[in-house]
């Protein structure tokens, strides 16, 4: 009874085949069924990621949250379903009907796409394929789409300016988000999830704790959460490529922005934090989950808290820092561990992991030296004396102009 | 193998069932009345004034053509990454070309100031 | 009809649509979509073909950077709207004809191919034709001087790119 998931699944074979069908059928039903199963568990947690991220927001911000629909406000993001799908559906005029209607449908399934891939237990994956690291980046790129489809639909020119930067933004990080799940690759020999669980003897982020970072910073960036959430900026008052959304269309895109950072964490938590892996999972398959659950809200949290610290980046700022810092930091660091594995092939693992590191801290203090020098070049040019209109010693009367 | 694979393209047909529901629902239980004002689009409060379209900026492309390279350039050293073991040093350090080719050209992109957003 | 062969006419068909859809549609974004279609339609052509890596690849760079520049292309411009008149120009019975000529050719000539009839031999079971693909890309006697052009060649690209496309503001 430890690996409850596969013992339903050959139980439930062994009565579909008893009942005559065919092993293809039999299949097929299981997967439409583990579907079911994985989807409906997805979004029922991302209903309590809702919750989660107002009590947080109101912790943070030295409040209580929602305390009075049931005890401690778990009820309440039942009560805001209930709400948004009430509300009535207006679409703006010259909107395109299709495209409008699709878009949120795309934002919500290209999360929940992700979920496939995602290693639960040794025992206990959505879809084993190996080349799933790039099936994330294939299906993380087809929500681009559907924010841009938003934007356009929306005949609204707020829309699409914002749509634009967002879509702008999110290629842009991209690629270090790209570069930086190719070094977990590069270490694991392997695109495989599954493989890439079981190659970390210690856990990735005590090998290459920069390509960590790297991932967070751009996944951050991806998701268009602050600080880089200038497309949706909530203080503002033009709200970006969802402006136009009103009732369950934009609560989908709401939640599927909750949903897509907790995938993301889920995915962080895999590749770097050894994933189902702990004390005892293999021969308990079912603790699998809850480490990977334990480590994913770990840094879903983290998440979290970036988002509630620090103010938000503007566009500029934000293109800049991933195409003059993070790419060309993402390509040294991948010659780095690429030279560095490469030359390593047969030292001991504490060795290996200790130059490693050494390597990854090496980078991050030399970053620091050149981040210094660069801020403190922009102090003094930012300090420098600029044309005013009027000299700020100028007497009242001169100004008047006495005779 | 394939079965993952059949998994993936079964839950790319039911993953948008999902959503889709959730946009019926309101179909069958909301109110529907639409009236002029309602269907207006948003500009801050005022009418809106001219077409729906977007200053040309020439930026939005270029940073989309730059992303397009960087794009294929990264998805060249996936198997390159998968087959690690296979290679030899001097393997490594073509790759490692292939890098500093277009780390160069980011360099180059960089001091004609494409890469800024003005 | 094996299961794959269903999958595949299902995926002829839709990849076919969605092309004929791309160059008779009026608006230019849907156009693109279809054309988004299409081009998903040839990932799973690929992932038929048990080339997995080019399927996810087929749908990271063609859908995930190029149909997107397209569209920024498309909607950097005005012109979108509707254009009034027929898609067709009056000519198309004569491009039909010569397109069913081609096809005929084609299929006649694919037909007297021996090759056509034969199965494929399986793969092993533990071939990994991704290991494969990298080993062949940089080894010597593999591909790597196209591996090392192919990056001098997206170097052009970008060099041309910026030279065509940036104005310096002065």
């Amino acid at each position: 009874m430890s690996d409850p998931v596969n013992s339903i699944a050959d139980w439930l074979r062994m009565i579909l085949s008893s009942w005559g069908l065919s092993e293809g059928m039999i299949t097929l039903i299981l997967a439409v069924l583990g579907v079911v199963v994985l989807a409906t568990f997805v979004l029922i947690v991302d209903i309590l990621l809702v919750w989660i991220e107002r009590k947080m927001v109101a912790r943070f911000q030295d409040r209580i949250g929602p305390n009075r629909v049931g005890p401690f406000g778990i009820i309440q993001p039942i009560a805001d379903v209930i709400k948004l799908l009430i509300k009535e559906d207006i679409m703006p005029m010259g909107a395109d009907k299709f495209i409008f209607n699709l878009s949120p449908i795309i934002a919500l399934a290209t999360v929940l796409l992700l979920w496939a891939v995602v290693p639960f237990a040794p025992t206990v994956i959505g879809a084993d394929i190996n080349v799933a690291v790039l099936y994330v980046v294939a299906i993380g790129s087809i929500g681009t789409l559907g924010i841009i489809m938003a934007g356009w639909a929306s005949n609204n020119k707020y829309a699409l300016l914002g749509a634009f930067r967002t879509v702008a933004q999110m290629i842009a990080y991209e690629v270090p988000m790209i570069i930086a799940l190719l070094i977990p690759v590069l270490l694991a020999r392997s695109m495989g999830m599954q493989t890439i669980v079981a190659a970390q003897s210690p856990w990735y982020i005590f090998v290459i704790p920069l390509a960590a970072v790297i991932l967070f910073i751009s996944s951050i960036a991806e998701l268009g959460r602050t600080p880089f959430d200038i497309s949706e900026a909530e203080s503002e008052i033009v709200a970006g490529f969802h402006i136009e959304y009103t009732g369950m269309k934009f609560g989908l895109f709401y939640a599927g922005e909750l949903l897509h950072a907790l995938t993301v964490s889920a995915l962080i938590a895999t590749l770097f934090l050894g994933g189902w892996r702990g004390p005892f999972v293999d021969q308990v398959p079912i603790l699998g989950p809850v480490y990977l659950f334990i480590k994913a809200f770990l840094v879903y949290y983290l998440i979290m808290w970036v988002r509630y610290s620090f103010p938000r980046v503007r566009i500029d700022q934000m293109l800049g820092f991933n195409w003059k810092f993070l790419t060309p930091l993402a390509l040294f660091l991948l010659i780095v561990v690429a030279i560095l594995d490469k030359a390593m092939t047969d030292v001991n693992t504490v060795w290996y992991v200790l130059v490693m590191l050494g390597a990854n801290l090496l980078i991050v203090w030399g970053t620091m030296l050149i981040l210094r020098r660069y801020a403190r070049t922009e102090r003094v040019r930012i300090a420098e004396e600029r044309p005013v209109a009027v000299p700020p010693e100028t007497e009242m009367k001169e100004l008047v102009g006495q005779e | 193998m394939p079965d993952d694979w059949i998994f993936i393209g079964i839950f790319l047909l039911l993953a948008p069932v999902f959503p889709a529901a959730a946009i019926l629902i309101p179909r069958l239980i909301a109110p529907r009345k639409p009236n002029a004002l309602k269907s207006e689009t948003y500009e801050c409060g005022i009418e809106t004034h001219g077409e729906t379209w977007v200053q040309f900026k020439a930026q939005y492309y270029i940073f989309a053509l730059v992303f397009l390279i960087f794009d294929i350039e990264i998805v060249f050293l996936y198997p390159w990454a998968v087959a690690f073991d296979n290679l030899p040093m001097f393997a490594v350090l073509e790759g490692v070309l292939f890098i500093l080719i277009l780390v160069a050209g980011l360099l180059y992109t960089w001091r004609k100031g494409v890469l800024e957003w003005v | 009809m094996t299961v794959m062969q269903v999958i595949f006419l299902v995926t002829a068909v839709v990849s076919l649509g969605g092309a004929v859809m791309v160059v008779t549609v009026r608006n230019l974004i849907h156009a693109s979509l279809w054309l988004i279609l299409t081009l998903f339609g040839v990932a799973v052509m690929y992932g038929l073909l048990s080339a997995t890596f080019f399927t996810v690849i087929q749908v990271v760079i063609y859908i995930g950077a190029i149909a997107i520049l397209m569209i920024f292309a498309i909607m950097l411009t005005r012109r979108v709207k509707q254009e009034p008149g027929s898609s067709v120009n009056n000519n198309w019975w004569l491009a039909g004809l010569m397109a069913l000529v081609l096809f005929t050719a084609l299929v006649w000539m694919l037909s007297t191919w021996p090759g056509f009839q034969t199965t494929l031999p399986e793969l092993p079971q533990d071939f990994d034709s991704i290991k494969v693909l990298g080993t062949a890309l940089v080894s010597p006697e593999g591909y790597v001087i196209p591996f090392e052009i192919a990056s001098f060649l997206l170097l052009a690209a970008l060099i041309g790119a910026v030279a065509v496309a940036w104005e310096r503001k002065s």
